[in-house]
């Protein structure tokens, strides 16, 4: 307990019990009820070694303000830290540079005190006013930054984001180890932007000397440190010595080797050359895995922030009539689908993942019943149905899914044709008002940034998506509902997170009433990892670090 | 002579700006949209536009284009949308890597292609010559991908020959090699039996044979050179074919070149890298076609230079 009193200063804070519960499955974290999981350090963590993980593709960059990829995403969190953090292998917030901190009543000022001594691996001590540069930094226009707009409620940020200002308003130093931020507007998920990568805080010297080049010569506060990257060959990372949470990390070097092949990477785990196939198990081998003890007694399963949906353009008739929208929700057999990917996804009802706060499990959702949906798109006008259009990402196996989809509307006399694309063809489609009838979101499919519930609406539901180039494809757009997620994203107080996630599952019942999208599956995860890894499962899908959480596992 | 060489080469700079030309004007018609795949998901409108202006994505498609061609002269290929990186490093850093391999690939299917089309040659008509011939088929029609997953899970992985894809020792070399230089070892080993064979009923070898001479001195010191040579001079053409195969070879075997680069910038709409890569590859072979063509007349008198 000594070694992580941060996370009991949260959950002071947060006025809930100091009780600690061992690390829980991230599937179990739904409920927001859940007593939050502090964790504890593993008895049987080995500290030194190194491990080997692989990927396919070249690591674009590891600038915390750019990186916006699943592969750089967890590389960055081990060489960044931002004021916030969650605990390993849950989705439960805790303090990071941050010690503690304190929130106003009306939910509209964060004062952040820091941690004293912790240092940047250029070896300078970090301080407020690294943390204001570092929200400064990626703010301005200048840096190109894709999470930009995650600070959007910072006070301030208008005048950045339009050029007019260099620094932010609301941002406030008040000593070297305090900080306070002003928000323009209350705002619940303040807490989670603050721990997104786009939050790290980075020394303003070396951002300096080496520009553009930066992302290449990261320098932070993380558990490791960038040793060496050979373009498009490796990237090594190493253990820092003066890292400032006790114990961690384990592991004294971590290789990333680039360009191989994910059938590749799995052969060579089965040779004990690989610890991690970063990219995962190829779909084309995964049921020959799963079907051998000995490989299936190396993955680990569990659960991600993501949904597949089928949109429908409810500006485009037919579907602008919600009765045809229902009937395509009865039609699509999902348990045939999930069979069809061999059961790597759970069939879902609702646009939420079970693992987000505010999921509603006894919610029922459309039942699949071609029978009754034929009989309601008759009463509609369409006896004999109609054709339309449906886009799919032209990568294994949404193509595939596509034909089930298909079938599944042609029973019901819907003749959907499939327009198979490339990725950026089909969102390019979607975010163009008259264009795609209908798209499955496979390989596109939303994942959430954090795990809150309001980070599945916006862009993808609320009206402020359903703009030429969003990523509301349904182009759906309901202003009460609007409203209504913004009044609950502006109960700040933490004591009051329950009739939160309740406004926000009454959100989510409610699009699901106007029936824009046909909630398909949630992908689960499957990480392989060699026999001598060591650490819980659940840093192994930790719902936050794809694929692994490498601050917390070691070698056996 | 002089005249020809500076003719090609002005016309290999217009080869060069067509190529540019074109490849630029497909990827601007592209629907997919770059500054979105930088932006990601969460990007507001504003962010977009910002990111769309900073780029000079905003402008016309002769201004883009103008901007490039002018950069490019002063040696700029301009910075990767999504590694943030100079496209002229990452090429430099993994030139070499394709470089090795293609030479590698040439050492193969030479090796294999030769001694096949000699055989079949020495052993025409009978059943060796057909089933050479048939393998050499097999050879040209077989997938890169299937033959570099087979040749690894047989050489690698079953009987632990060679390491498991990756790059570093020559050992890493082989399979790669082998599996880019197969396709050109079935071409060059029906080249090689036709020119044997044709060079085999000339009257110089009859009259080699009739002077007593043994039969093997006959092949290697009077046959071979003759046939060879307008074998070999097909190599520069072979470059056009080992731009495509590195593309897929690269990324079965892991193996970091120019080909896995141009894989993974297509996949992401990353247009300067795409650019880079397109016209170093048209370079090298616009390069390889210029040098087979001064190299034959060295080869074969009878053609001549205009």
């Amino acid at each position: 307990m000594k070694a992580f009193l941060t996370s009991t200063a949260l959950a002071l804070t947060l006025g809930l019990a100091a009780g600690v519960s061992a690390p829980a499955l991230a599937q179990d974290k739904g409920s927001a009820e859940t007593t939050p999981a502090t964790y504890q350090p593993d008895p049987n963590a080995k500290e030194g070694d190194s491990i080997v993980i692989t990927y396919k593709d070249d690591v674009s960059t590891l600038d915390p303000a750019i990186g916006y990829d699943w592969q750089n995403w967890s590389m960055i969190k081990s060489l960044f830290d931002a004021l916030m953090d969650y605990e390993p292998g849950t989705t439960e917030l805790r303090p990071a540079l941050a010690e503690r901190y304190e929130i106003s009543d009306d939910g509209t000022v964060f004062t952040f005190h820091l941690k004293s001594g912790v240092k940047f691996h250029n070896g300078r001590e970090m301080t407020a006013e690294d943390v204001k540069y570092s929200l400064d930094r990626v703010t301005n226009p200048k840096t190109q930054s894709p999470g930009a707009g995650f600070f959007g409620s910072i006070a301030g940020y208008d005048d950045v984001a339009g050029g007019t200002a260099e620094t932010l308003s609301g941002v406030e130093v008040v000593d070297p180890q305090t900080l306070k931020i002003t928000l323009s507007r209350p705002d619940a998920t303040f807490l989670h932007v603050m721990a997104l990568n786009f939050a790290s805080v980075v020394p303003q010297e070396a951002v300096e000397e080496w520009g553009a080049d930066f992302g290449h010569h990261p320098v932070g506060t993380g558990a490791f440190k960038l040793a060496d990257w050979t373009i498009g060959q490796q990237l090594v990372f190493e253990k820092n010595e003066d890292y400032w949470r006790d114990g961690v990390p384990y592991l004294d070097q971590i290789t990333f080797e680039i360009g191989q092949e994910p059938i590749v990477a799995l052969l060579r785990l089965q040779k004990g050359e690989v610890d991690i196939p970063g990219d995962g198990i190829p779909p084309a081998k995964f049921q020959e895995v799963m079907a051998d003890p000995e490989q299936k007694a190396r993955v680990v399963e569990g659960g991600q922030l993501q949904t597949g949906y089928i949109t429908m353009n409810v500006t485009m008739p037919p579907f602008d009539q919600k009765a045809v929208r229902e009937a395509v929700n009865m039609a699509i057999n999902k348990d045939r689908i999930v069979q069809m990917i061999n059961n790597r996804a759970i069939p879902a009802n609702q646009p939420l993942p079970p693992t987000m706060p505010g999921y509603d499990k006894s919610f029922e959702g459309y039942a699949y019943d071609p029978e009754k949906a034929k009989a309601m798109l008759a009463e509609a006008g369409f006896p004999d149905g109609f054709e339309t259009e449906l886009y799919v990402m032209n990568t294994d196996p949404n193509p595939r899914i596509a034909q089930a989809i298909q079938q599944d509307l042609s029973e019901i006399g819907i003749k959907a044709s499939i327009q198979s694309l490339a990725q950026a063809n089909v969102i390019s489609a979607g975010g163009a008002k008259d264009q795609a009838p209908m798209i499955w979101s496979g390989g596109m499919a939303w994942i959430a940034d954090f795990p809150d519930p309001s980070n599945f609406y916006g862009p993808i539901l609320g009206c402020a998506g359903a703009v030429p180039g969003g990523w509301n494809w349904s182009w759906y757009c309901n202003e009460d509902l609007d409203k209504q997620a913004a009044e609950a994203d502006s109960i700040v107080d933490p004591a009051r997170q329950d009739e939160r996630a309740k406004m926000w599952s009454d959100v989510y019942a409610k699009v699901m009433a106007d029936a824009p999208w046909v909630p398909v599956f949630n992908e689960q995860r499957f990480t392989m990892k060699s026999p001598r890894m060591g650490g819980a499962d659940n840093l192994y899908v930790d719902p936050v670090h794809i694929p692994i959480n490498y601050d917390y596992v070691y070698v056996k | 002579m002089l005249a020809y060489v500076a003719r090609r080469l002005v016309q290999s700079v217009l080869i060069l700006l067509g190529v540019s030309l074109i490849t630029f004007a497909l990827l601007y018609i592209l629907p997919a949209d770059p500054v979105r795949q930088i932006a990601g998901r969460s990007a507001t409108p504003q962010t977009v536009e910002n990111i769309r202006r900073q780029l000079g994505l905003d402008q016309p498609f002769l201004v883009q284009y103008w901007h490039y061609l002018t950069g490019l002269v002063q040696g700029d290929f301009g910075r990767s949308y999504l590694q943030r990186t100079e496209v002229i490093d990452l090429i430099v850093a993994r030139l070499p890597a394709s470089l090795l391999l293609m030479a590698g690939a040439i050492v193969c299917e030479l090796v294999l292609g030769l001694t096949m089309g000699l055989v079949a040659a020495l052993k025409r008509g009978t059943a060796t010559d057909q089933a050479l011939m048939v393998s050499s088929f097999v050879g040209v029609s077989a997938p890169q991908f299937v033959v570099g997953l087979l040749l690894l899970y047989v050489f690698a992985v079953r009987l632990s020959w060679f390491p498991i894809g990756g790059y570093g020792t020559i050992w890493h070399l082989v399979l790669p090699s082998l599996t880019l230089g197969i396709l050109g070892a079935g071409w060059y080993s029906r080249m090689m039996r036709s020119s044997m064979v044709d060079v085999l009923r000339q009257d110089y070898i009859r009259t080699a044979r009739a002077k007593g001479l043994k039969r093997l001195t006959i092949i290697l010191r009077h046959a071979l050179p003759n046939a060879i040579l307008p074998v070999i001079a097909m190599i520069g053409i072979d470059i056009g074919i080992f731009m495509s195969g590195i593309v897929v070879v690269e990324s079965v075997f892991g193996w970091p070149g120019i080909g896995q680069l141009a894989w993974q910038a297509i996949q992401r709409v990353d247009i300067p890298i795409i650019m880079g890569v397109t016209l170093v590859s048209a370079c090298a072979i616009v390069l390889g076609n210029f040098v087979a063509d001064l190299v034959t007349p060295f080869i074969d008198p009878r053609i001549k230079l205009q």
